[in-house]
Parts: structure tokens; C-alpha cells; sequence
């Protein structure tokens, strides 16, 4: 085209970004990769490669090692041989070679996102702009928290060997991710990159090594969905941090199940995109552009629910429609496009699926005038209206670049419809009115939330979801805290179930020495009969029958937690009450504690001394606990923006509890003392053998101004009841103390809503240890962590 | 799609702004979040950018659209004739002819002087389209007496001036009297009668983004044909935030309306890569309409040496060095 037609047209034209350095780097290891194990490029014992393909041209572009099993043993052993020397460099000396690694990232930024834009298909634009500078900012800020370790950190040690599983949305961004807090904290890491976009982890692998990272502390096996399940079925790894799609989280949580092994996953999303009447449009629908056509909307908490308040809805609409126009889609290496190619085929035919499908369930879809290139991946952007609730591609992620839009009458009613899903992963708030906006963040139910903002990342700032979106966090001081393990956990002993009693037939009772006391259930701030009216014996230590309590079946665990769902008073009401609520059931103990102690004595047979000392330790953690309540603090971030990223420790909601049966009050305590100070409401189901203190319980929680609701107890068999409250979808986290197999149990029930787990892993904890059983690790477990970043200025 | 092959700057392609009766409705629902504005402006670089044949026929094109401008205390009818001449020929014509527009006959916008040097510049143009636009009503403060500022308009528009760059009382947007601002422009658009009326916010003294925005609905709707940023004279000119803001206003207006008003940015763009980022922002805002001198016009002085420079590398693929290009 002559520049005088130009002159006349205005039109873009080509911008191409020049690959030839990625080619050239591919051309020398001759087209194909092995598998980095141990500081050396090994070849898979498979003897197997798979090719890896430009998804914007169909092109091969290399051949990847297949890894398999034996493959990952290797690679686990090499990790576990590096790890000690590794945690013994000390702080200091991980710093310098995490900073080491982010320098030589900015020296090789270039061929990196070269690199990442051949494999995955995204514009370069994203790779240059947002992922490279991420990744090097990553290992920058670790660098940090690996200098700092010691005094910030000094009661926690590094859990050893990591396996990390990472998906090919933004390949070496989820390494940076994954690798760097691991291995700034003291771990080693064996991590599997996705079998779509495994060039860049290859690449980086090439630059820890020269840049000197000890060799075995980042291993690289790639592969497809079996090399996975071998890094997350081993045994001697301590650790299993996933980001990917919630089918395969979920068979994550239950392949772990029981294994003992720490779990972070970072699943899908459904995220909402709130519009209020009194956003700055304009800027709100650049916003929508970032949220869903940001990576072609392949993006875990891309804003693919547009939520618009009814009063400006058509505005907002027409508006958006002449935005879409303006796109430009085309070959991702182009310098002048928004949008580039879908990952693979097998994506594309889900987002084309999942399309037609709302067209068929009755929407009406809108895409722009313009052409899609017919060569390769190609969709483009897609606007769905005439959306209800209901309709699947409301509720379904469809991981592509496609918006739902739907519009809401208030405030409330957008809570209503943006936390009407099962995920829960991030939300964008748009309103000028600070007041609007800091009233719906924290009603929200996610883990980020970005006010007049979206897609936000940054490496002090914690991100992670909630519900079926997974748990845990990556980022900032709580990601830290998902790398460290307590010290003194290495060190527990196994947990060891009581020996079983046996029933001598005899008992004391009788109506003439004490009135009959009937020991019932203790739901909604009520006593109440057990569903199936029976009853269970209860034994002294010698054996002899001194009650009844009742036998709670799954009805009653399931009024439980919909009296727990029923009254959120006590999540609602301030910081500062529920202290004096804490208070008080201290007071109310200590003034039966000799009451409370002889039914130690009675149940459990210790000596009246260690009976009241449990009963005081009761007090005095009761007392830790309403200390706490206003004094587990929120903090701030400070990403490197004009503006404040809230890390919000939020209470999680209803929390199931399954307390052991050593120290049956004291261990009871310890438990929902943390779980009520951050304001969660609990379902406990007591000490199978010893269920009396916690009956007895019921009176100083009558008596101590606790909202009903806030705490439920439900006695009976643990087998049959801790099944149904650990599979139960409107409970939000499950704390069990027991045997492995119990642990198990627990872990595996919860896989249906993806709910948080904290079992003992099957070690024994000493109840009256405060390091063990008392403090920040107690409050880290009730809370969760909400990242609510808000940006300002005038 | 507009497209001009032989530019023609007497003709506007589009009807006059007629304005709109006062309304506060219009200013009072106005929201600008500066931090989303920011993040937009500082993105569009990535996104979009023209390279090699497009970036020299984009350059041409800003040329087109540039009001070359002397506002200086010394300035004499002598240095007024030479700007008028590089008007004229803005880029050397071997280097044109390289470039296949030898025959465009490619000048600048216009040229802007004070009211003294007006005729001068009216003269040295005579017969080649090129407007002359004069900075008026009491440039750059606009604090002297209203009826002489009215007056000022009126001798400009006698010495043939066909633009009018007026300066707004930044004091009325500070204090909230859209109403005085409203009347103040009104009153100037009154006296321009078929001259332009280019309306310069004087946004780096409005401070806000929201005062930007609100002061640009006001001076649209009080008749402007064109808004524009600055006096080149505050500490902050021209930004790609404000402009951003301003020309949202202008899209704002034209839905409600359906008339299309210019944007001038000045002062401070001055490399050649700055004003392909003013470029992109308009035609990924507004469209391509925007991109031609009847809604574009750019107050500059620097700029035109560098894309001289830049034109001449694309053509030779040498970097090229100012003494090379006639200065103005």
C-alpha cells in the first residue's frame, strides 16, 4: 500500500514482532527437549516426546518430553537431595540467588515473551507488557521475603519438597508464582508446566542454571495428565500446589486425601463485573475489555459476568457493542492487536460448545462486523444479553473470550447474583461512591476483589479464591505462610486412638441422688432431641454408665448448619463484642470450674489436679481467644500502584469441627476459641467417648450472650456424622482432630464443594502446648484472606 | 470513513455546532475516575502502533493537522513570514516526492499568532488555504476586562482571522459557576460570527479531571467548534489522561447531539512518537474522522522538526540531524 492511500485511509498495518532468537534458541537443542532433573537436561526414561504447537499458525514447534512416573521418582529424589543444603544456605543466601534469577528474567525478557506468544497463542503485547515484568517483579519481591525469613518467619521452616502443577494460561507467570515463594522459603520444587505451553519453563530452566541456582532445587518434568498425578501421588513430596481447573483440583484434594500432604489450589471462576449507575462508563467498559478479552478471556478470574445496574444498562450495552468493534484480533506477534489466538483446538470447541449452547437456551449473542482469520485458533470477542441466572452460560466458566450480561435493581440484589455461583474467585466493583464500593467488597464472596480496576496483579498482594474456586493463596505475606510449615509440626508423634473401654454394666444413677439429666443436642441457641431419638450410653473411666447423650444422625448435623446458615449475628456483630463474649464464657467457666473438673475426673480419670488444670487452661485460652478478636489484624499492601490493596481477614463462615477425645473440654475449646473469635459460626460435634463437657458446656454458652447459631453442637458417633459434615456444600471449612484414616475421610468428603480442610495429618498435638494448640496458627486457619485493591485519586 | 486526498480547510465536511441551551443536568452526572484514565492512556501505547510506510503516512498526516504556532513576546513580522513559509512547504519536496505526495500539496493546519500578527500572517498565506487562528481574549490568563476581550475577538475576526483560540476564567470552573462559564463562551462564539471557535480549557490550572470533563461539556454545548487543553503556557499541558477525558466529552456530545467537534492538544508534544499516540488515541475514541485537521488540530512548535527527521530516515535509513530541514 503506497503511503499516499494511507495518508487517505489512516489504516494499521502489520507490526510485526520478529521471532527469529526464539527460532534460533529452539534450532539449537535441535527441536526437542528433556527433562531437567537435577541441574541436567536427562532424557524421559519413556523415550517419549509430543510435539507442542503455535496455536495461532498450526506449526510445530518443538518436540517436549513425555515424563512418566519413574521420570518424577527421579526428579523428587533429586529435589529431596537438594533440599536440605538449600534451606541451610540460609536466608541471605536464597535472597541473592532469587535475585540473581530476577535480573537474568529482565536480561532475557525479550526471547521469554517471544517465546510465551509462539507457545500460547497470547498477544505480545501481554507477554512483553504483563507477564515477563510479573514474573521478574516475583522473584524480585522473594528475593525480599527470603532475606526477611528469619525475623519475620523465625517459627517456621520450609515443608520440604514441592510439587507444583501449573495450567498454560500464563505459563511461566504461574511458574513465577509457584516457584518463587517455594524456593525463597527453604523448598525445593518439582513442577510440571502444561502440556499445551511448556517452552518457557524449558527456557527458564536454561536461565536458573545459568544463573547458579544449586542444582536440584528447580526441577522441570514435563507432560501431560499422567506425569501430574505422579508428582501428586508420591510420597516423599510434602507439598501440592495446583492452579488449574476445578475437575482436576478436585481430583487433586481427593488423590491427597489422607497422604498428609499441604494443598493450595487455585481453581476456576465465574467472576462478576458490577456496574453501578454512578461508574465512570467509559472507564467501566475499558474495564470489561481488561476483564474478558484480556488472554482471549482464557483467564481463571476473568470478569465473565457483566452485571449492570437496570437504569443504565442500555447505555452501557450500545456502548460496549461500538467498543467491541474497535478490537483488533490477529497473529499474537503483531505489535497492534488486542486479542490473539485460543490455546489449542480442544479449547476452542469448548468456548464454540458452550456458545451455541447459550443461543440454544435463548440469549442473544452479539460478536462485531469484522472477520476472524480462518488459519489457526481463532474466536472473537462474543457479548451474550437476554441472560438469565439460570442459564448455563451464566453459571458454566467458559475459559474464552465470551461476556454474559445480565442487570440488577440494587445493591443487594448484585451481592445476590454475583455470589449466586458456585465459584469464588475474584469481582469487579465499578461506582464513584467510596461508600458503595467498600459495602459490597466485603460482601462479596471471593478472594479478590478490584475496585474501579480489574486483573490487578502483584506480587505482594495475595490471590486465591474461596468456594469451589479453591483455597489458599499465592502472593504477599500469605503466600508465604502456604510454603512454611510450624516448626514444631516435623516433630509430633502419631496420633494413637484411646483404647476402648469396656462397659462394666453397673452405674450409679439414680433419681433419688440427682434429678435426671437429659443431655440433648445444642442447635440454634436451643437444646434440641435427636432426629432418630436414640440415645448413647456414656461411660465413666471405669466403665460404668453415668448418662446419656444423644445419638445425632445427618438430619441433625444438617439443622446444625442451616441454624449455623440461619444467623449471621455473629459474623455481623463488631470485633470488640465478640471479645466480650469470649470474656464472658471465661467468667462463667472459671466460676464452675470445680464443677467442670470433677467431670474430668468422673470421665476421663486424671488426678484432680490435672483435671483443674485443664479447666484453667480452658479459662485461659478462652481468654487468648477474646484477646485475639480484635487484634488478628487486616494488613495493607503496598503493589506499585497509587493506591491500597486490603488483605481483609474475613471470618470464612460455617465451620465444622470434630474434636478428639484427649482432654474432651480443653481440646473442644482450643478449637472454637480461634473459630469464634474471628467470628465463624461452628458445628462441633464433641469427643465421641467424653461428650459430657461439651453438654455441660451448653449452660455457659446460655449464659454468656453468645447470638443462637453462633455455636452448635450435635453429640453422637463420629462415623456417622462426620461423613455428612464433611461432604456438606453449605459448609465452608472442616477442622477434624484423629486418626489418619479419620483425616482421610475428612479430606476426601470435602471434595464435593472443594471446602478448606485442616486436619491433624494424623500426629498428635499436646492440648496444653500454647506453641501447638493456641495462637496465629489457630486464627490463620478461621480466616481467610480478601484481597480488596483500591486505587485513587481525583 | 472520511477521506481528504487534496486537503480543503474552508469546507467542513460536517454541520456547525450549534450549541444547546444551558443545562446543569448534563455537567452534574459526569464521573472521571482518574486512576481507570490513567490506566487506558498508558495502555493504548502497547496496544497500537504504526510502523515503517503507515508511521511516515501517519507523520504526514499530523503534519496536516498542525497549527504552527508563535506566541512570543519578540515576535516580529519577519519571524510571522517565515513561519507562514514553512507552512506552506512543511517538509522538504524531494523528500515528499520520495514518498509519492510530492503532488498533495501538504501544508500545515494553520497558523497561530496573537491578534498584532494576524494581517501579517493573512498576507503571507494569500492563496494557499492555510487559516489563520488567532489566541485571543486576553491569551494566556484571560483576566482582562470582559468587553475588551469581546472586542479582541471582534478586531481578529476584521483582520482576517478565520480561527479563534480563546481562553475561558478558569475561576468560574473552580467555583462551580458553570453558568457564568457557560455565558462567557457563548458571548465569545457570538463574536467569532463564521470564524471557529477553538475553546482552550486551560486544563493543567482546572487541576481535576472531573473539572476537565465537566468544563468540556460546558464549552461544547456554549458553541465551541473545537476544545482544546492549553495555553502551552501553565506548568501541564497537553497530557494523554486529559485528552482522553476531553475527547470522551466530544463523543459524549455527538451521541447526544449528533454534532462533531474538534480537539486540539498543545503544548508539550514536541517528538514524533508523542503524536502517533495522540493519533491512536483519537482514532481508537473517536475514529478516523478525527484524524483530519477539521477535527484535529495540534498547537505545537517543536514538532515539526522531528518528523521531518523522521521522514527523512524512513526515506534515506540514516537518522537525519536538524540543520538538513528549512527552519521556520
Amino acid at each position: 500500500m503506497s503511503i499516499a492511500e494511507i495518508f487517505d485511509t489512516m489504516e494499521y498495518g502489520p507490526a510485526p514482532e520478529s521471532n527469529d532468537l526464539a527460532l534460533e534458541w529452539i534450532a539449537a537443542h535441535k527441536g526437542q527437549f528433556d527433562l531437567f532433573i537435577g541441574g541436567k537436561w536427562v532424557a524421559p526414561k519413556s523415550q517419549t516426546h509430543f510435539n507442542t504447537i503455535n496455536p495461532a499458525t498450526a506449526e510445530k514447534l518443538a518436540r517436549i518430553a513425555d515424563a512418566d512416573t519413574a521420570d518424577v521418582n527421579a526428579a523428587v529424589l533429586a529435589a529431596r537431595k537438594a533440599q536440605k543444603g538449600w534451606e541451610k544456605l540460609g536466608g541471605h543466601g536464597r535472597a541473592r540467588h532469587l535475585y540473581a534469577l530476577a535480573r537474568a528474567i529482565q536480561r532475557n525478557s525479550r526471547i521469554l515473551a517471544v517465546l510465551e506468544t509462539m507457545d500460547n497463542g497470547k498477544a505480545v503485547r501481554e507477554t512483553r507488557d504483563i507477564d515477563i515484568p510479573q514474573v521478574a517483579r516475583h522473584f524480585y519481591h522473594h528475593a525480599g521475603w527470603a532475606q526477611l525469613q528469619d525475623s519475620e518467619f523465625s517459627n517456621y521452616e520450609p515443608m520440604g519438597v514441592i510439587g507444583q502443577i501449573i495450567p498454560w494460561n500464563f505459563p511461566l507467570l504461574m511458574l513465577a508464582w509457584k516457584i518463587a515463594p517455594a524456593i525463597a522459603a527453604g523448598n525445593t520444587v518439582v513442577l510440571k508446566p502444561a502440556e499445551f505451553t511448556s517452552l518457557t519453563a524449558l527456557c527458564f530452566a536454561e536461565i536458573c542454571k545459568q544463573a547458579g541456582i544449586p542444582d536440584g532445587v528447580i526441577n522441570i518434568v514435563t507432560g501431560h495428565g499422567q506425569t501430574g498425578e505422579a508428582i501428586v501421588g508420591h510420597d516423599d513430596v510434602n507439598k501440592i500446589a495446583f492452579t488449574g481447573s476445578t475437575e482436576v483440583g478436585r481430583k487433586i484434594r481427593k488423590q491427597t486425601a489422607g497422604s498428609g500432604k499441604h494443598l493450595t489450589l487455585e481453581l476456576g471462576g465465574k467472576s462478576p463485573f458490577i456496574v453501578f449507575e454512578d461508574a465512570d462508563i467509559d472507564s467501566a467498559i475499558e474495564g470489561v475489555v481488561d476483564a474478558i478479552w484480556f488472554n482471549q478471556g482464557q483467564v481463571c478470574c476473568a470478569g465473565s459476568r457483566l452485571l449492570i445496574q437496570e437504569g443504565i444498562e442500555d447505555k452501557f450495552i450500545t456502548k460496549l457493542r461500538a467498543r467491541m468493534e474497535k478490537l483488533r484480533l490477529g497473529d499474537p506477534l503483531d505489535k497492534c492487536i488486542d486479542m490473539g489466538a485460543i490455546v489449542a483446538p480442544v479449547q476452542l470447541k469448548t468456548i464454540e460448545d458452550l456458545v451455541k449452547q447459550g443461543c440454544d437456551e435463548g440469549a442473544h449473542m452479539w460478536q462485531p462486523s469484522w472477520a476472524v482469520p480462518k488459519d489457526g485458533c481463532f474466536y472473537p470477542p462474543t457479548l451474550f444479553t437476554n441472560v438469565s441466572p439460570a442459564a448455563t452460560i451464566a453459571q458454566e466458566e467458559i475459559f474464552g473470550p465470551v461476556v454474559v450480561a445480565m442487570s440488577f435493581r440494587t445493591p443487594g440484589e448484585a451481592v445476590q447474583i454475583a455470589n449466586n455461583t458456585r465459584y469464588g474467585l475474584a469481582a469487579s466493583v465499578w461506582s464513584e461512591n467510596i461508600n458503595l464500593a467498600l459495602d459490597i467488597a466485603p460482601k462479596l464472596d471471593c478472594g479478590v476483589v478490584w475496585i474501579n480496576s480489574i486483573n490487578q496483579f502483584d506480587s505482594a498482594c495475595g490471590f486465591g479464591g474461596t468456594k469451589e474456586s479453591g483455597f489458599g493463596r499465592e502472593g504477599g505475606h500469605e503466600g508465604m505462610m502456604e510454603v512454611l510449615r510450624p516448626k514444631f509440626e516435623a516433630k509430633l508423634a502419631t496420633y494413637k486412638p484411646l483404647a476402648p473401654l469396656n462397659e462394666t454394666g453397673a452405674t450409679p444413677l439414680s433419681p433419688l441422688t440427682a434429678i435426671d439429666r437429659t443431655a440433648k443436642n445444642y442447635v440454634g441457641g436451643k437444646q434440641a432431641r435427636p432426629d432418630s431419638a436414640y440415645s448413647l450410653s456414656v461411660l465413666s473411666v471405669k466403665g460404668d454408665k453415668i448418662s446419656e447423650v444423644g445419638r445425632g444422625n445427618r438430619k441433625d448435623i444438617r439443622n446444625a448448619v442451616e441454624a449455623a446458615r440461619k444467623n449471621p449475628g455473629w459474623t455481623n456483630t463488631s470485633a470488640h463484642n465478640r471479645a466480650q463474649v469470649l470474656y464472658y464464657m471465661a467468667e462463667n467457666l472459671d466460676a464452675r470450674r470445680d464443677e467442670f473438673a470433677k467431670r474430668l475426673i468422673e470421665t476421663t480419670g486424671v488426678t484432680a489436679k490435672k483435671a483443674m488444670d485443664e479447666v484453667d487452661m480452658s479459662v485461659q485460652r478462652l481468654f487468648s481467644y477474646g484477646a485475639w478478636a480484635d487484634k488478628y489484624e487486616s494488613r495493607v499492601h503496598n503493589p506499585p500502584m497509587r493506591g491500597v490493596t486490603l488483605a481483609m481477614k474475613e471470618a470464612i463462615g460455617t465451620i465444622g469441627i470434630v474434636c478428639p477425645d484427649e482432654n474432651p473440654l480443653l481440646s473442644m475449646i482450643s478449637l472454637a476459641g480461634p473459630a469464634l473469635s474471628m467470628g465463624n459460626r461452628i458445628v462441633l460435634i464433641p469427643s465421641e467417648r467424653h461428650p459430657l463437657s461439651a453438654t455441660d458446656f451448653y449452660q455457659i454458652l446460655d449464659t454468656s450472650d453468645l447470638p443462637a447459631g453462633a455455636f452448635n453442637i450435635v453429640t453422637g458417633l463420629r462415623a456417622e456424622m462426620v461423613k455428612t459434615l464433611a461432604e456438606h456444600d453449605d459448609v465452608k471449612s472442616i477442622w477434624y482432630v484423629g486418626d489418619e484414616e479419620g483425616c482421610k475421610l475428612v479430606e476426601l468428603s470435602s471434595a464435593g464443594n472443594m471446602k478448606r480442610t485442616w486436619t491433624n495429618h494424623g500426629k498428635k498435638r499436646d492440648w496444653f502446648d500454647s506453641t501447638q494448640c493456641e495462637g496465629v496458627e489457630y486464627l490463620r486457619h478461621a480466616t481467610q484472606i480478601k484481597n480488596i485493591w483500591i486505587p485513587y485519586g481525583e | 470513513m472520511a477521506t481528504v486526498s487534496i486537503l480543503d480547510r474552508t469546507d467542513h465536511g460536517h454541520a456547525r455546532n450549534p450549541g444547546l441551551p444551558f443545562g446543569i443536568d448534563a455537567v452534574e452526572d459526569i464521573h472521571v475516575n482518574l486512576s481507570a484514565v490513567e490506566r487506558r492512556a498508558s495502555s493504548l501505547g502497547g496496544r497500537r502502533t504504526v510502523k515503517k510506510q503507515h508511521q511516515a503516512a501517519w507523520l504526514l498526516k499530523a503534519i496536516s493537522c498542525i497549527d504552527l504556532t508563535t506566541l512570543s513576546g519578540d515576535d516580529t513580522a519577519g519571524r510571522v513570514k517565515r513561519l507562514c513559509a514553512k507552512a506552506r512547504q512543511p517538509v522538504r519536496q524531494d523528500i515528499l516526492n520520495t514518498l509519492g505526495m510530492g503532488d498533495r500539496n501538504l501544508t500545515t493546519g494553520a497558523v497561530c499568532v496573537y491578534h498584532t500578527m494576524v494581517e501579517t500572517a493573512v498576507e503571507a498565506l494569500d492563496g494557499s488555504n492555510i487559516p489563520v487562528a488567532a489566541v485571543s481574549t486576553g491569551f494566556p490568563a484571560g483576566l482582562s476586562p470582559f468587553e475588551l476581550r469581546v472586542k479582541e475577538i471582534e478586531a481578529s475576526v476584521a483582520a482576517g482571522a478565520s480561527e479563534i483560540d480563546i481562553v475561558i476564567t478558569r475561576g468560574h470552573v473552580l467555583t462551580g459557576n458553570w453558568k457564568a462559564l457557560y455565558d462567557e463562551i457563548k458571548t465569545f462564539r457570538e463574536a467569532c460570527g463564521d470564524a471557529h471557535l477553538k475553546t482552550i480549557l486551560g486544563t493543567g490550572e482546572l487541576v481535576t479531571l472531573r473539572n476537565v470533563a465537566k468544563t468540556s461539556m460546558i464549552a461544547m454545548m456554549a458553541g465551541a467548534d473545537f476544545i482544546k487543553t492549553s495555553t502551552g503556557k501553565e506548568s501541564v499541558n497537553a497530557t494523554l489522561p486529559v485528552s482522553l477525558v476531553m475527547i470522551r466529552a466530544i463523543r459524549a456530545y455527538e451521541e447526544m447531539t449528533g454534532f462533531k467537534i474538534g480537539y486540539k492538544p498543545a503544548g508539550g508534544i514536541s517528538a514524533a512518537k508523542d503524536i502517533l499516540s495522540y493519533q491512536t488515541l483519537m482514532k481508537e475514541e473517536l475514529g478516523n474522522d478525527w484524524l483530519q485537521p477539521d477535527l484535529f488540530r495540534i498547537g505545537a512548535s517543536s514538532l515539526l522538526g522531528d518528523i521531518e527527521r523522521q521522514l527523512e530516515h524512513f526515506v534515506t535509513g540514516r537518522y537525519s540531524a536538524d540543520f538538513r530541514h528549512p527552519m521556520s
